[in-house]
C-alpha cells in the first residue's frame, strides 16, 4: 500500500493524507458479501434460504468491509465503518415493519376500495356475500375522535400550561406530572373498564359514540400534556421577558407569545394524540360495539341494532371475526380495505395538521 | 416625562442568596447612566429590578426601595405589570417575537397590554421605527417576519419596541454585546437621540462605550466569588474615567484588573 503515496509528496502533507478505500469498495464488498451469504445458504443447508441468506450476507459484509478497512485505512476507520453498518442496519430494521405493514394492507386492501365501498353502510348486506361498505364506520371514527379532541385537547393543553408556567416546581405541579406519566402507561382496556363503570353503569347512559370518545379522551391526555410540555419548554425564556418588559400580563404573554411560538409542535403533538386513539379498539368494543346501519348522531343510541355506531377498528375486527380465518371470504377482504382506509385517514389528517401549522406560523 | 430613579438600601437575593448588597444611587432624568464591572458583580441584576424584572425569576426577591419620581415601585399597592410599562427594557440578545412581522413586533406591546388605538397603529409604528433609525430600511417590508432582519436590525426593532409603548425610562442591558462595530454604532448614535426623551440606565462590558454614551457611570465590584456585589462608586463619567476616588475604580478602567 505505501506505493500508493506519491513519493513527490512534503512530509507534511503526507501526514495529513492517509490511505483511503476508493469509493467504488462499499458497493462492491456489498456484492461480495451477498454472493457469499447466498453460498454460505447453500453450504450450510443445501439450498437458498432468503431469511438465513440476508442475515449471513450482512453479517458477512460487514466482517468483510471491516478487515479491508482495517487492513488499508487502520483501526479508527475500521471501526467507524463497523459502527456506520451498525446504524444503518439498526434503521433498515426498525423501518422495515412499517414497510411491511403497509405493503401487506395496500396489496391486500386496495382491490376492495371502490366509490360503493365508501359510501355505503352493511345495513342489510348478508357479511358472507361481496358488497356493503364503511361509510358508517369512517363516519363514527372521525365523529369518536373528533369528540375525544374536543375533550382531550383543551384539558391537555392547559394542564401543559399549568405545569410549565405556573405549577411546575410545587408539590401539586410534581403530583400532576406523576399522574400524567402513570396515565400514560393506562392499558386501553382499563381506560374502557372506567368509563363503562363510571359513565354506564354509575351515571346509567346507555352505549354510545360518546361514551368511546370519553374512554378515548383518557387515552389521548396524557399523550397531549406531554408533547405540549416539552414544546412549551422549548419556548425562549427570552421571548416571556421580552413580552413582560413590555408591560403585558402574564396570561396575554402565554396567550399571544408563548402559544404561538409553540403552535407547530402543539398540533404535531395533538396529532400523535390522535393517530393513537383513531386505532384503538379495545374500548371502542366494550363501549360501543358494531351497527351496520349509519348512525350519524354519536350521542344517540340505536334503535335498530343493539349497539349505537361503528367505528373502522371495532369494524376490522367484528369482519375478521366473520371471515373466521379464511382469508378470502368477503369480510376479510372488507376488513383489508378498512384498514388501508384507517392508515390512509390517519395519513392524511397528520399533513392537513402539518400543513395548518405552517400556515398559522408564517402568517406571522 | 422623563423620570428620575431614586435607590436606597437595595439587597437583591436569589432564593437565599444575597447577590447584591447595599446599593445607593440617584439617577437623573434625561440622562444616560451607565453600569459597568467585572462579570457577576451584579449590574445586569440591579438593572432588572429597576423594572421589577429580576422577580420573574423563580425565588428572586429584593429589599429596600426604588423611588420613580418619588412613587416606590415595590410598594404593596404597586402592580409590576404598570411599572413595566413605564420603565421599558431592552435586553442582551435581540428578542423580536419569532411568529409576528415587523409591524406587529413594534405594536406588541400595545395590542398584548389590550391597549389598542386601532386607527393611531401606523403613525405609532413609524414614529416608533423612525425613533430607532430602523424606518428607511424597513418601511418596505413591515409584514415581514421580524426574525427575518440582521442582528442589528433586530436590536433595534426590539428598541422601537421598547419605545413604541411610550415608556418613561429606557433601561438597556448590554444591548451591543451581540452586535459587530457598525451596528453598535448606530445603537450608541440612537441613545444619544433617545437621551433627549427618555431617562436612560445602559449595562455595558465595554468602558469605551460606558465614556462614549453616557452621562454618569456607576462602578459595581464584588470582593470575591460568592460574596455580593456593590457599587463601589457612582460620579460623572468624565471623573470616573479621568479621576476616580476609588482605588478599584481606577484599577479597573486602567485595566489593572477585572
Amino acid at each position: 500500500m505505501a506505493t500508493l503515496t506519491s513519493p513527490d509528496l512534503t512530509p507534511v502533507a503526507a501526514a495529513l493524507r492517509g490511505q483511503k478505500l476508493p469509493r467504488w469498495a462499499p458497493a462492491a464488498l456489498a456484492a461480495l458479501g451477498v454472493v457469499l451469504g447466498i453460498g454460505a445458504s447453500y453450504g450450510l443447508y443445501g439450498e437458498l434460504r432468503t431469511a438465513n441468506a440476508v442475515v449471513l450476507s450482512a453479517v458477512l459484509y460487514s466482517a468483510v468491509q471491516t478487515a479491508a478497512s482495517f487492513a488499508v485505512e487502520g483501526r479508527r476507520q475500521a471501526v467507524d465503518r463497523l459502527f456506520t453498518t451498525f446504524v444503518y442496519t439498526a434503521f433498515l430494521l426498525a423501518a422495515l415493519p412499517l414497510v411491511l405493514i403497509l405493503w401487506y394492507t395496500i396489496q391486500r386492501g386496495y382491490h376492495v376500495i371502490s366509490g360503493t365501498f365508501l359510501g355505503s353502510s352493511m345495513f342489510l348486506v348478508n357479511p358472507d356475500n361481496a358488497g356493503g361498505g364503511i361509510y358508517h364506520a369512517i363516519a363514527g371514527t372521525l365523529q369518536q375522535t373528533l369528540l375525544s379532541a374536543l375533550v382531550a385537547v383543551p384539558l391537555g393543553v392547559l394542564t401543559a400550561l399549568y405545569l410549565v408556567e405556573y405549577g411546575g416546581r410545587t408539590r401539586f405541579g410534581r403530583l400532576v406530572s406523576f399522574f400524567v406519566d402513570v396515565m400514560t402507561g393506562v392499558p386501553s382496556i382499563v381506560a374502557g373498564i372506567f368509563v363503562y363503570a363510571a359513565w354506564l353503569i354509575a351515571l346509567g347512559f346507555q352505549k354510545s359514540g360518546l361514551a368511546g370518545a370519553l374512554a378515548l379522551a383518557i387515552l389521548m391526555l396524557p399523550i397531549v400534556v406531554r408533547a405540549t410540555e416539552e414544546m412549551l419548554k422549548l419556548v425562549p425564556a427570552d421571548l416571556r421577558e421580552a413580552s413582560y418588559a413590555l408591560g403585558v400580563p402574564k396570561w396575554r404573554t402565554i396567550l399571544k407569545v408563548v402559544l404561538p411560538t409553540a403552535l407547530p409542535g402543539i398540533v404535531t403533538g395533538v396529532m400523535l394524540g390522535v393517530a393513537r386513539v383513531m386505532g384503538e379498539t379495545a374500548p371502542l368494543i366494550l363501549l360501543v360495539g358494531t351497527n351496520p346501519k349509519i348512525n350519524l348522531n354519536p350521542f344517540s343510541f340505536s334503535q335498530v341494532s343493539a349497539n349505537p355506531q361503528t367505528a373502522l377498528p371495532t369494524y376490522i375486527w367484528d369482519s375478521f371475526q366473520q371471515a373466521a380465518g379464511n382469508p378470502t371470504h368477503p369480510a376479510a377482504q372488507r376488513a383489508w380495505g378498512a384498514a388501508l382506509v384507517l392508515i390512509a385517514l390517519i395519513m392524511l389528517l397528520n399533513l392537513v395538521a402539518r400543513t395548518i401549522a405552517r400556515f398559522a406560523r408564517a402568517r406571522g | 416625562m422623563a423620570k428620575s430613579i431614586d435607590v436606597s438600601d437595595l439587597n437583591i437575593y436569589y432564593g437565599s442568596f444575597l447577590a447584591v448588597e447595599g446599593v445607593s444611587m440617584f439617577i437623573e432624568p434625561k440622562s444616560v447612566t451607565a453600569f459597568i464591572g467585572p462579570s457577576g458583580c451584579g449590574k445586569s441584576t440591579v438593572l432588572r429590578t429597576l423594572n421589577r424584572m429580576h422577580e420573574v425569576i423563580p425565588g428572586a426577591r429584593v429589599q429596600g426601595k426604588v423611588l420613580l419620581d418619588g412613587e416606590d415601585i415595590y410598594g404593596s399597592a404597586v402592580d409590576p405589570v404598570n411599572v413595566r410599562r413605564t420603565i421599558g427594557m431592552v435586553f442582551q440578545r435581540p428578542n423580536p417575537f419569532p411568529t409576528m412581522s415587523i409591524y406587529d413586533n413594534v405594536v406588541a406591546g400595545l395590542r398584548l397590554a389590550g391597549r389598542q388605538p386601532r386607527a393611531k397603529l401606523d403613525a405609532i409604528v413609524e414614529k416608533a421605527l423612525r425613533g430607532a433609525n430602523l424606518w428607511n430600511e424597513v418601511k418596505d417590508r413591515l409584514k415581514k417576519p421580524g426574525a427575518s432582519l440582521s442582528g442589528g436590525q433586530q436590536q433595534r426593532l426590539c428598541i422601537a419596541r421598547a419605545i413604541a409603548v411610550e415608556p418613561q425610562v429606557l433601561l438597556m442591558d448590554e444591548p451591543c454585546s451581540a452586535l459587530d462595530p457598525i451596528s453598535t454604532l448606530a445603537i450608541e448614535d440612537l441613545i444619544q437621540d433617545l437621551k433627549g426623551k427618555y431617562t436612560i440606565v445602559i449595562v455595558t462590558h465595554n468602558m469605551q462605550q460606558a465614556a462614549r454614551v453616557s452621562d454618569r457611570t456607576g462602578f459595581f465590584n464584588l470582593s470575591a466569588v460568592g460574596k455580593p456585589g456593590r457599587l463601589v462608586e457612582m460620579d460623572d463619567t468624565q471623573r470616573i474615567f479621568s479621576n476616580p476616588t476609588d482605588k478599584r475604580t481606577e484599577d479597573y478602567i486602567t485595566g489593572r484588573f477585572g
